[in-house]
């Protein structure tokens, strides 16, 4: 057993001398997250405002104007020209000029005093489904017809409490998951091509040429980037609360466990490619094989709930998908992590898996 | 087996697809002496020695290392060996201390004896000045002394070189081999592959490989004593000429040109050598002069390799 140690410290500390050498690693290791929280959390927003509108007002009366004027108050659009008939809203639609427009008919005042027609008309660009659904607020949008002498009371079924996010904003729901996103992205990458440069420059050859068992190959590699990712970990949560005031209502261990599972689970793949992979060009190309996937399906972008049961499926399988349910459980809803037990068992199982594939694919052998 | 071998193989073959890279090797290498393998690029000497360290899982064969059977007691075996590959492998970003320090505590040394066996090979290899210089910035030859220094640290009973010198200078190359007797003195086995002839003439034993296949085997002076042809020297005004006119005939095995001589390897069988190339430039109006020489390994090689089907039936 001591004999076993001193080879993995002698591998270990190989590596953190390696790791302290290679400043563009180590500038990666901080940068990506810095410049990725930076990006995503300022750049990604789902609560879309100032559409850009034509009206074509037929009307023209002070109805019509009110109309408008209001919609413009809700910063749901901007409007940005005047035109005078439905046609020419379509032409500004297809040439990509304008996301939605606004048709009001002449017989605009009448139309509002009957309930079974629709008073105006809302041409929409539904290429972008989120623009769409944004558009299609304006449509739960009161009216409140102040001078004519009859307003429609329109009593709504549901009145909707938003939780743990009330101001609709973006950040909060997108810096939790992105620390899933970045830990793939880096975690993966950094293991597979730390060994497969090894192969690479010839020194594996020398490796499995002494008594280094592949278990203590495998750990010694292992170990200094779970510290790193470690503080990626750290790194992100606090830009996240610095920056986003993305709130944390989950004890802060709960955080860090679940990301050292998740950190080992995409090491283990890393290490998984590294065995698959026989150049540093192939690891990389292995990587973002695994990372499209992991960012598109696992409800860091899309929701979950809206995919077709076979992507269901698929993403169960990816560590990121569990990763982000848990983060953001803990961090957004303060859950405990006994009450997501089933994600952390899922990642667990494919760590495990993983490490188990790696360690007996990876043969002390050259052919 | 043999305990009096270091290692022993039989009928050792390795098939990558249809080619066959080692061909029915046999091997019998005593201790503490160098033995050669001399062949060509794609001979098989990388492959047999990747065999030989059960790197490589033979196709067929049997092998016997320090007396464990490999591949199946190669763990046992690679804390008694050591393996120096034709590429620089040990690590660049590293400094030669670090490097050595690495390979002493992959061996499990404790931390006494290690500081003393690096201190003693970076006084043999010359390395003691270069302790803290990163590997990837010494030159070829202190990069050769610093892998066999790391190859040697664990005092191995059997130490495998593949080209160990393929990219150094001829100085280097004699200070290597000095480093190597010294090794054999203290009772090293040393197993080398080479394409140098200087190199190959200077082992114990020497084995000649051809296409995966042992043309000649045996130490290197019998090797020339017993070669299967004679060598005569054609001393020429016009060499090409003699070279040309010679090319074609019967039992001729080679024609080298070495400046205004052409050394011509004639079969044994043909007898009279000196005189059968004489009469040939004769009776083709070539001026020359003719003498018998003595064979060199370099001959002994072209022999058993070139003309396969010539040099005796091997």
């Amino acid at each position: 057993m001591s004999r076993c140690l001193t080879r993995l410290f002698a591998i270990l500390d190989k590596e953190i001398l390696q790791l302290r050498r290679d400043r563009l690693t180590f500038g990666m290791i901080v940068g990506i997250p810095i410049m990725q929280i930076l990006l995503f959390g300022y750049a990604i927003n789902t609560d879309v405002r100032h559409l850009s509108a034509a009206v074509a007002d037929q009307a023209g009366t002070q109805l019509s104007r009110q109309l408008v004027a209001d919609m413009q108050i809700s910063q749901v659009i901007d409007k940005v020209q005047q035109v005078t008939t439905g046609a020419e809203l379509k032409v500004l639609l297809d040439r990509g000029e304008i996301n939605v427009g606004i048709l009001i008919p002449p017989d605009f005042e009448r139309r509002l005093q009957q309930n079974n027609r629709p008073a105006a008309q809302l041409m929409i660009d539904g290429s972008d489904p989120v623009i769409l659904a944004t558009a299609q607020t304006l449509t739960k949008m009161t009216f409140n017809v102040r001078s004519a002498a009859k307003s429609i009371k329109q009593t709504e079924l549901f009145e909707v409490r938003n939780y743990y996010n009330p101001e609709r904003r973006s950040s909060v729901f997108v810096v939790p998951g992105l620390i899933g996103v970045i830990l793939t992205m880096t975690m993966v990458l950094f293991t597979a091509v730390a060994v497969v440069r090894e192969r690479e420059r010839g020194n594996l050859e020398l490796l499995i040429n002494t008594p280094v068992t592949t278990t203590e190959l495998m750990i010694g590699k292992i170990i200094p980037y779970i510290v790193i990712g470690l503080i990626q970990v750290t790194l992100i949560m606090l830009l996240g609360i610095f920056l986003f005031h993305v709130p944390v209502n989950g004890q802060v261990m709960a955080i860090y466990l679940v990301a050292l599972i998740f950190i080992a689970a995409n090491l283990s793949l890393g290490l998984v490619i590294s065995t698959i992979a026989k150049n540093q060009f192939q690891a990389m190309q292995l990587t973002f094989f695994f990372f499209l996937p992991s960012i598109l399906l696992s409800g860091f972008m899309f929701p979950f709930e809206g995919m077709p049961r076979a992507a269901q499926y698929i993403a169960e399988v990816l560590p990121l998908t569990h990763f982000v349910r848990l983060i953001r459980g803990i961090m957004l809803r303060g859950a405990e992590i006994s009450q997501m037990s089933n994600d952390i068992y899922a990642l667990l199982l494919f760590m495990l898996v993983t490490i188990s594939f790696a360690i007996l694919r990876f043969k002390k052998r050259l052919d | 087996m043999n305990t009096e071998n270091a290692i022993e193989s039989t009928n050792l073959t390795k098939r990558f697809g249809d080619l066959t890279a080692v061909d029915h090797v046999n091997l019998a290498i005593p201790r503490k002496r160098i033995f050669g393998f001399l062949g060509p690029n794609g001979s098989g000497k990388s492959t047999t020695i990747r065999m030989l360290c059960g790197l490589l899982t033979p196709t067929e064969g049997s092998v016997s290392v320090l007396n464990y059977r490999v591949p199946e007691q190669a763990e046992i075996l690679k804390q008694k060996i050591g393996y120096m590959t034709q590429r620089f492998s040990l690590y660049e970003d590293l400094t030669v201390f670090e490097n050595l320090n690495f390979m002493a505590r992959i061996y499990c040394m404790p931390s006494t004896q290690r500081r003393t066996r690096i201190e003693a090979a970076m006084g043999t290899y010359r390395l003691s000045a270069l302790a803290k210089q990163f590997a990837g910035t010494l030159s070829g030859g202190q990069r050769q002394r610093l892998s066999l220094a790391a190859a040697t640290l664990h005092r191995p009973e059997l130490l495998l070189l593949d080209e160990p010198t393929s990219a150094v200078d001829p100085q280097t190359r004699r200070d290597f081999w000095d480093n190597l007797f010294q090794l054999v003195d203290s009772g090293t086995t040393i197993l080398v592959s080479t394409h140098y002839m200087d190199e190959a003439e200077r082992c114990h034993n020497l084995a000649i490989l051809d296409r995966g296949r042992i043309v000649a085997n045996g130490e290197p002076e019998t090797l020339m004593q017993e070669i299967n042809s004679d060598v005569v020297e054609v001393e020429s005004t016009s060499p090409r000429q003699v070279a040309h006119t010679l090319k074609d005939a019967t039992n001729i095995i080679s024609v080298t040109q070495l400046g205004t001589r052409q050394r011509v390897l004639v079969n044994k069988q043909q007898g009279d050598a000196k005189n059968y190339v004489q009469q040939i430039l004769n009776s083709a109006q070539v001026e020359s002069h003719c003498r018998d020489t003595h064979p060199s390994l370099e001959d002994v090689f072209v022999t058993v390799t070139n003309k396969p089907a010539i040099a005796g039936g091997v």
